[in-house]
């Protein structure tokens, strides 16, 4: 059943004509993505790579029945295109865009409580590689031919670090029923507890392996939440045991500020709630193949 | 992006918070000058760093006489002032901020910050100043006033008039305060701060609330907002390795040991970091070049972690995704064939296209020490680089 996509999504690319946008439109329809049309404001009317583009995300969802959106607008828009695809009535969002002020994205969220549950978009991102069910589809920049089709659920902040994740997976025959990219800012659109609550839901999830990395509180909320709630086994491993305190590691939502927020104090949280830890970067599969022996 | 104490002050003060009255010098001559313009009996000179703390290490001298002031421009400028925010290195302070004394009654401590969590602004305060908010969260957690802010209507005047009763404001006072806290709340959202930090604010014996420091941050990808703020960027007080990253588009961090690391997606750096840790090294760097990355990239990340001279080895680990390992190690042969390597090598490609580019780099002739996995990346890198350690030893 997989989370969040599906072959049945009816996708729209925001900046649909932009060069970046255009080539991973391309490559996502590789992967099995439906792939609608796309917005440009002021090109409407026009086709492009075959599909209609729209001036407004109103337009596609009510001409062609988007349920779900890709962003590659820019930072200093993008916080608009996202608020733009919420009001649509789009169910799913993916925003790729890198770079967006913090306080838009505090507008964004702020923005996005004011619709009630039935019509609540939700938002992966920004500034993540995006969202895969392999064998299905892809809403997202990655390298769709690592992820081998299975049942094991997976969140991550990282982009790389989660292609590394499928790759070390794979190695030991071991499948994906959804990948989440949820970005690496200060601000996430969902976080790893969202998600959580979805795979444990999800019939096609045995497993979640969770892919964080040191600031904030997030990953160890989640775990505390699969302690009391979640029977399906939980992975995780904690990128940046050797960041300096108070710097930005690459990642805006990356740095340690306050306690509770290194990688070793996440690790020793996560621990205590019974998730497996692989404290490696080199050891997720093995821990995610010994995690699923044990289940 | 950080800005400078005088800077932050000029900026605040446009907002209604008060401040004493000063002047910018670069030169002795310049800081007796201000003085001299100022007038009165006492004098304060402020080196401008980058930095909190500034007192302890120094950097901050009262001065009575206008001979004190000039002595003391003439042992703070040019001079590198370390505090435990600057890092070993410290920061060159090269201009001073002359400000006029004041006679202080009380020192506050107020600061805005982000609250990830809650997703919103918040007012963080504490009657007892002076102190790091570090140092007052270990001794006075229970001083420590905390007042969200609700992002769609910004803050309200009963938010600060509550804040200002709970630090004991007195009532003559209040409007002031309001002010105070209000204005700091404007600036945070219109200038799109990361954090506004005043500590100590004070009250002074004729009932003014004034901001004797303050340090303002900026989020750098609202810069294009606020081109005048842009402005005020003093590269002086940047890790010149990391102004040189960033403005070659790279993202690097200079670090403590002797491994230079070159790393697309900032995942996978921290991830490799935490690698070469476990095999018993240390990284000199955190760098990553970038989801896309190119061989052009490539090539001017390689002049910039070996321009560090700490560097005993290097360890390049890329996972192609969108982009093919051949390609990206093309931009690595070409890369070291144009710079003269003097460390050990160590390549580790993943993804898209792997074998094709382990063999570019097997037949180019070059001694490059090639890893398959992430754990013998590391542990080559970690090798290569005791080895270099030994070499350079015994010469």
């Amino acid at each position: 059943m997989a989370i969040l996509i599906t072959d049945k999504s009816r996708v729209i690319v925001q900046g649909f004509t932009g060069k970046i946008a255009t080539f991973h439109a391309e490559d996502m329809a590789k992967w099995g993505t439906n792939i609608v049309g796309g917005t440009t404001p002021g090109r409407g009317g026009e086709t492009h790579l075959g599909k209609p583009v729209f001036n407004t995300v109103q337009d596609a969802v009510e001409q062609e029945g988007a349920d779900a959106s890709i962003i590659f607008v820019p930072g200093p828009f993008a916080a608009d295109a996202i608020m733009e695809a919420a009001e649509a009535g789009i169910k799913f969002c993916v925003c790729i865009t890198d770079g967006i002020p913090t306080l838009d994205m505090i507008r964004v969220k702020r923005y996005m409580r004011a619709f009630n549950k039935e019509n609540k978009m939700v938002l992966t991102g920004p500034n993540c590689a995006g969202s895969i069910s392999p064998g299905k589809a892809m809403l997202g920049i990655m390298p769709g031919h690592i992820y081998k089709e299975g049942r094991v659920g997976v969140i991550g902040r990282s982009g790389t670090l989660g292609y590394e994740a499928a790759v070390q997976m794979a190695d030991h025959g071991i499948g994906i029923s959804s990948s989440i990219g949820i970005g690496g800012d200060p601000i996430n659109g969902s976080g790893f507890l969202d998600h959580l609550k979805l795979f444990d839901k999800d019939p096609e999830t045995d497993a979640i392996v969770m892919i964080g990395e040191i600031g904030g509180s997030q990953e160890a909320k989640a775990a505390e939440w699969a302690r009391d709630n979640c029977d399906k086994p939980v992975i995780s491993y904690i990128a940046g045991l050797t960041a300096p305190k108070g710097r930005t590691m690459g990642h805006a939502g990356a740095i340690v500020s306050s306690s509770g927020e290194s990688a070793a104090e996440k690790v020793e949280i996560l621990r205590s709630c019974g998730v497996h830890v692989a404290v490696r970067p080199s050891d997720i599969g093995t821990t995610v193949a010994e995690a699923l022996k044990k289940a | 992006m950080d800005i400078h104490e005088y800077q932050a002050k000029e900026i605040l003060n446009d907002y209604g918070v008060q401040t004493l009255p000063g002047g910018l010098a670069y030169s002795p001559e310049q800081a007796v000058y201000q003085a001299k313009e100022m007038g009165g009996e006492i004098w304060v000179v402020k080196a401008q760093i980058h930095s909190g703390a500034r007192g302890k290490a120094g950097g901050i001298v009262v001065c009575k006489t206008e001979q004190e002031v000039e002595e003391a421009a003439e042992s703070l400028l040019g001079k590198r002032l370390v505090t435990h925010q600057t890092g070993p290195a410290g920061k060159i302070c090269n201009r001073l901020y002359i400000e006029s004394g004041a006679d202080i009654q009380r020192e506050i401590y107020l600061a805005l910050v982000l609250d990830r969590e809650k997703e919103q602004v918040a007012v963080v305060a504490s009657a007892e100043g002076g102190m790091d908010i570090e140092e007052i969260a270990e001794n006075r957690p229970e001083t420590i006033i905390r007042e969200p802010v609700e992002p769609a209507v910004g803050m309200q005047a009963f938010q600060a008039r509550r804040i200002a009763c709970k630090l004991g404001i007195e009532k003559s006072m209040l409007a002031q305060a309001t002010t105070t806290i209000m204005g700091c709340y404007r600036a945070f959202t219109e200038l799109d701060c990361n954090m506004v930090e005043i500590n100590p604010l004070v009250i002074t014996g004729d009932h003014r609330i004034i901001a004797l420091d303050a340090k303002v941050s900026f989020d750098a990808n609202a810069l294009f907002k606020h081109p005048n703020i842009a402005e005020c960027r003093d590269k002086t007080q940047e890790d010149p390795r990391e102004t040189a990253a960033s403005d070659r588009g790279l993202n690097y961090i200079g670090l403590d040991g002797n491994i230079g690391c070159l790393i697309n997606g900032a995942g996978l750096a921290m991830g490799t970091m935490d690698m070469i840790q476990h095999a018993g090294g240390e990284p000199a760097n955190f760098l990553d070049i970038g989801g896309g990355a190119n061989p052009e990239r490539v090539a001017k990340a390689f002049n910039l972690v070996l321009a560090d001279d700490g560097v005993d080895a290097m360890l390049v680990n890329i996972f192609a995704g969108i982009n093919r390992c051949d390609w990206i190690a093309e931009g690595v042969v070409e890369a070291v064939k144009s710079i003269d390597m003097k460390v050990p090598l160590v390549v580790r490609l993943s993804g898209t296209n792997v074998d094709q580019g382990m063999e570019i780099i097997k037949n180019s002739g070059l001694p490059i020490i090639m890893a398959y996995s992430l754990a013998e990346a590391a542990d080559k890198a970690v090798e290569a680089a005791n080895e270099h350690v030994k070499k350079k030893g015994a010469k």
